[in-house]
């Protein structure tokens, strides 16, 4: 078995014995890379030679004395949202084609104190805005699984580097589902942290109440792994919470008796695709089968989530990216000029693309004189009616499970063109970001020969029971499968 | 038709904290090289947050319980959105209907009356950077390039909004001289006008006297001085007066007050016409003020203009219009302290320093405290005239090279030889000389015409250099020609 096959628990048992050195599964990985990328296209950027000289790096202070971090030498592969210093941070977008940060994002600079290896960036949706990766810049990625298909975003290229072995673990952000959706679509492990657990600091925002940096990995013992090293409170960000943060390694215990587990009703009907629902209801029951006691719950406002989402992120997005002016960095019209106003629309125009575009002007209209409340005022007050949900649910229940997505992955260019469509894949994703609650993906089978995910959503800061459950569903249910690269 | 003047201001104070408004940024930047205070976050780069300056929330709580505002327990930032290059977030982080204070006022005393001014608000929010267009006016439309200096970006900005309550250009200036002195006793900003640390915008209406209400109002922004206020205030009033007695109507706008030209002009509407688009600053939790925060801080407020210059008026026994003035600035008011700790007449302190020291402040355009006159300085005049060493004359002479040397007046008396003359008999004789010397004034004297002894008089001063006790010389004329 290759290197670049192994999980990141697995690789630090062998270095720990000595039988690999850092530079191992980095080369492993970079060779994995010249071997697949070119039919995957997960990476925006990579950076080989950085990356092989900080793996060199490593060993040489692991042979120093340097104790062995879990995650020492794991190459990881980090979204082009998050800056990176010294290293292209583009977005996806033309308009930060040739941005270079000037600072690395805390999640990140985390990962790096723990002697993680940094591959490359990973391609995505433009500013985090899809389902798909098919609005970036730079191309379009492709789902390991089948070629024709999209890897899901917007976190795309990152789910697909894990999927393809072109990374050992990889970071996404998640605003609506982007970390959890194309961890389904490509089987793969991925979490969407408490809001406020991850720091937000150096992440490019989207919309800054709901994003949330999370990993992306092959099982769940390296997301608890990525997990405990990437949160924690950072003074850099006010969002970001001041809590004790357990081990999360320790909920990998496999038992979960007696748990009781909520079954989204509004997240099993209408809209799921019926090999996903077999999937999943073959998972409640496995998950009934090791003692948890599973009953349907009933969240009401749900059905309403997409609309708030759909005017909260845009709306906080007109204004995040109003910044990318062409005045200070990033890209701006080389056209002739007439005035400052010109400049500005110029740019601007040919800076974003189509569905970025699109949720300026959703969100610059919620937002606006005489719409505000009946637009961003409402999608609020309907953002508290689903925290409210959620509590009453978590009253009863120890964590929920739904599908993570309605669909396994869909052909390249079958939604591109019909936006609601597009919104509807995020439609099991979306309430979990409203209420800033945990929620991961699990592969949990395969139909038409493509990944289903499992989601599993728990309590605010109660990563723990999620990661619990999980780990136990993973171990009984066994999802050995790989994509045929 | 009688009109009177409706006026409301807003007052920006950019607050004298350490730090910037949201990152460690030295917020001491005025002066320095262009774009060296900065960081990813004032910078505005991408993924870069915001954290909110404590400071800064604690001074904007002092001024507002220094302005009789109520503190809001619960308060947040919004997002002001607009495009414009001196903003590197094409958005603003300030508060919009929850501020830190809410419902204040000021007391203002002018010649005439005493004016309780309203205080709708005080808010915090961030400062902008500094644009400078390259071009013959300086004007942006005319502009061939536009430089940005971002090292104001990010400096905490207080916004302070008055009722519509003054109703003259000098009640404007007096609130706003007011309001400084108190932000000064407060020292939670530097105050400085010229340098941008406070900034006046006011609205300007008319109304027909004795009517309720408002009339159409314009902006007037670009006053950077005391004087400007008045003037523009003024300008406005009657560019208004004018419009409405010819029976047209004021056009709502936004004016600039051209200080060389003594006029203002209207701003191109286009570039201000904004839908800011207001929404709860996500990047930020909203903040909650404890009662005992609040009180903390208004038991630690220091003693403020208002309950000085009662002080003044009971411990030293000055006229209310003399403890007007000192307390003006907290330089002047520590200044008369200073000297009248050590000489027992406040009274004359502040003669002198209402007079003198005044007329060459205003002539040398600078704040007391920037001058090379200090208590010491002036204490000591004043003994030097108390012991008879110079005459009250003699003094104010001394008085201008002290001011502008910073030389002390036992050291200026001593170098010119500028010892008063007391010598009876010195003068009797220089008085002697005078009188023969000047045979028709003499004649003009005795037969009655008293000016002439005012002319005599300047002779003996001539003749001594001044130094002459001037009483001396009267009564020793007097008694010659009377003799």
């Amino acid at each position: 078995m290759d290197l670049h096959e192994l999980t990141a628990h697995e690789l630090n048992r062998m270095l720990k014995k000595g039988e690999i050195s850092v530079t191992d599964p980095c080369k492993s990985v970079f060779e994995r890379i010249k071997a697949v990328e070119d039919r995957i296209k997960a990476y925006v950027t990579l950076t080989e030679k950085v990356a092989l000289s900080k793996a060199g790096e490593v060993d040489g202070n692991l042979k120093g004395g340097k104790a062995i971090s879990p995650l020492a030498g794991i190459p990881v592969a980090v979204k082009d949202n998050m800056c990176t210093k010294g290293v292209l941070t583009t977005c996806a977008s033309k308009i930060l084609g040739n941005y270079v940060p000037v600072y690395t994002s805390t999640a990140v600079e985390r990962l790096f104190a723990q002697d993680v290896v940094m591959v490359g960036k990973t391609n995505m949706d433009e500013f985090a805005m899809g389902s798909s990766t098919e609005n970036s810049a730079f191309g379009i990625t492709r789902n390991p699984w089948n070629p024709e298909t999209v890897p899901g975003g917007s976190s795309g290229g990152s789910a697909a580097a894990v999927a393809a072995d072109e990374a050992i673990v990889a970071l996404g952000s998640d605003t609506g589902g982007s970390i959890r959706q194309p961890a389904a679509l490509c089987g793969v492990v991925g979490m969407k942290p408490t809001y406020g657990l991850v720091s937000r600091y150096g992440l490019v925002a989207f919309a800054s109440s709901l994003d949330q940096i999370g990993p992306i990995t092959k099982d769940v013992t390296d997301c608890a792994l990525v997990l405990n090293c990437i949160c924690g409170h950072d003074r850099m960000d006010s969002t970001s919470l001041k809590v004790n943060i357990p081990d999360y390694t320790k909920a990998l215990v496999g038992d979960i008796k007696g748990l009781k587990i909520g079954v989204v009703r509004e997240l099993m009907g209408e809209g799921i695709e019926g090999g996903v629902r077999d999937s999943v209801d073959k998972a409640i029951a496995l998950l009934e089968s090791l003692g948890a006691v599973c009953e349907e719950v009933s969240l009401s406002h749900l059905d309403y989530s997409l609309s708030a989402y759909y005017l909260i992120a845009p709306a906080e997005a007109s204004s995040n990216l109003a910044r990318f002016d062409g005045v200070r960095y990033g890209y701006r019209t080389p056209g002739a000029l007439g005035d400052m106003i010109e400049m500005y629309s110029k740019t601007r125009a040919e800076g974003f693309g189509n569905e970025v575009k699109r949720r300026i002007m959703l969100g610059t209209y919620a937002l606006s004189a005489g719409y505000y409340e009946a637009y961003y005022g409402q999608a609020q007050k309907v953002r508290t009616l689903i925290v409210e949900d959620f509590n009453r649910a978590f009253e009863k229940f120890d964590v929920l499970v739904s599908p993570t997505s309605p669909s396994v992955a869909f052909k390249i260019g079958e939604r591109y063109e019909d936006p609601l469509r597009m919104y509807m894949s995020d439609i099991c994703t979306i309430p979990v970001n409203l209420a800033g609650i945990p929620g991961i993906s699990v592969p949990c089978g395969l139909a038409d020969g493509l990944p289903v995910g499992l989601q599993i959503m728990g309590k605010a800061l109660d990563e723990t029971t999620v990661l619990r459950v999980a780990y136990a569903f993973e171990q009984e249910f066994g999802f050995k499968q790989k994509p045929a690269l | 038709m009688e009109y009177e003047a409706v006026i409301g201001l807003e007052i920006h104070v950019e607050l004298s904290t350490e730090s910037k408004m949201f990152c460690g940024c030295s917020a001491r930047t005025f002066g320095e090289e262009p774009n060296t205070f900065t960081c990813p976050v004032c910078l505005g780069l991408p993924g870069s947050l915001p954290v909110i300056n404590k400071k800064a929330v604690e001074y904007t709580a002092k001024i507002g319980l220094a302005l009789n505002c109520e503190i809001a327990r619960s308060t947040l930032f919004h997002r002001k959105n607009y495009f414009y290059p001196d903003m590197p977030k094409d958005y603003q982080i300030s508060q919009y209907d929850l501020p830190i204070c809410i419902g204040g006022y000021v007391d203002v005393e002018t010649k005439d009356l005493t004016r309780r001014v309203g205080i709708t608000r005080v808010h915090l929010e961030e400062d902008t950077g500094k644009l400078t267009h390259i071009s013959r006016t300086g004007r942006i439309g005319e502009a061939d390039y536009s430089l940005v200096d971002f090292n104001r970006a990010g400096i905490p900005l207080v916004e302070i909004v008055t009722e519509p309550d003054i109703r003259s250009p000098e009640e404007a200036k007096a609130f706003t001289q007011k309001l400084k002195s108190i932000l000064e006793h407060l020292e939670v900003s530097d105050c400085n006008m010229e340098e941008g640390s406070l900034r006046c915008d006011a609205n300007v209406s008319l109304r027909p006297v004795g009517s309720e209400e408002l009339g159409v109002k314009t902006e007037v922004k670009n006053m950077n001085s005391f004087r400007a206020i008045q003037g523009a205030l003024a300008y406005e009033i009657e560019r208004q007066k004018a419009i409405l007695k010819r029976g047209e109507v004021v056009e709502q706008e936004t004016r600039h007050w051209d200080d060389a030209g003594n006029v203002t002009v209207p701003l191109r509407t286009k570039e201000y016409a904004h839908d800011y688009r207001y929404f709860p600053e996500p990047d930020l939790v909203p903040m909650e003020l404890s009662k005992d925060w609040i009180e903390e801080i208004r038991v630690t407020l220091p003693e403020l203009p208002d309950v000085r210059r009662k002080r003044f008026e009971e411990v030293y026994g000055l006229p209310t219009h003399d403890a007007v003035l000192l307390i003006s600035s907290k330089a002047m008011g520590d200044f008369f302290e200073e000297c009248a700790e050590t000489y027992p007449d406040a009274k004359r302190v502040s003669n002198w320093m209402m007079g003198e020291l005044s007329m060459y402040l205003n002539a040398a355009n600078l704040e007391i405290d920037e001058c090379a006159v200090t208590p010491r300085h002036l204490v000591q005049l004043l003994k030097l005239i108390d012991d008879g060493t110079v005459s009250g004359k003699m003094a104010k002479s001394v008085f201008e090279e002290m001011f502008e040397t910073g030389k002390l007046p036992k050291v200026i008396v001593e170098e010119k030889g500028l010892v008063q003359i007391t010598d009876r008999e010195e003068i009797a004789r220089i008085v002697e000389m005078v009188v023969e010397e000047n045979p028709s004034v003499v004649e003009d004297y005795r037969s009655g015409k008293e000016r002439a002894l005012g002319f005599l008089v300047g002779q003996v001063m001539r003749l001594t250099q001044g130094r002459a006790n001037p009483q001396l010389v009267n009564v020793l004329l007097k008694e010659k020609l009377g003799g």
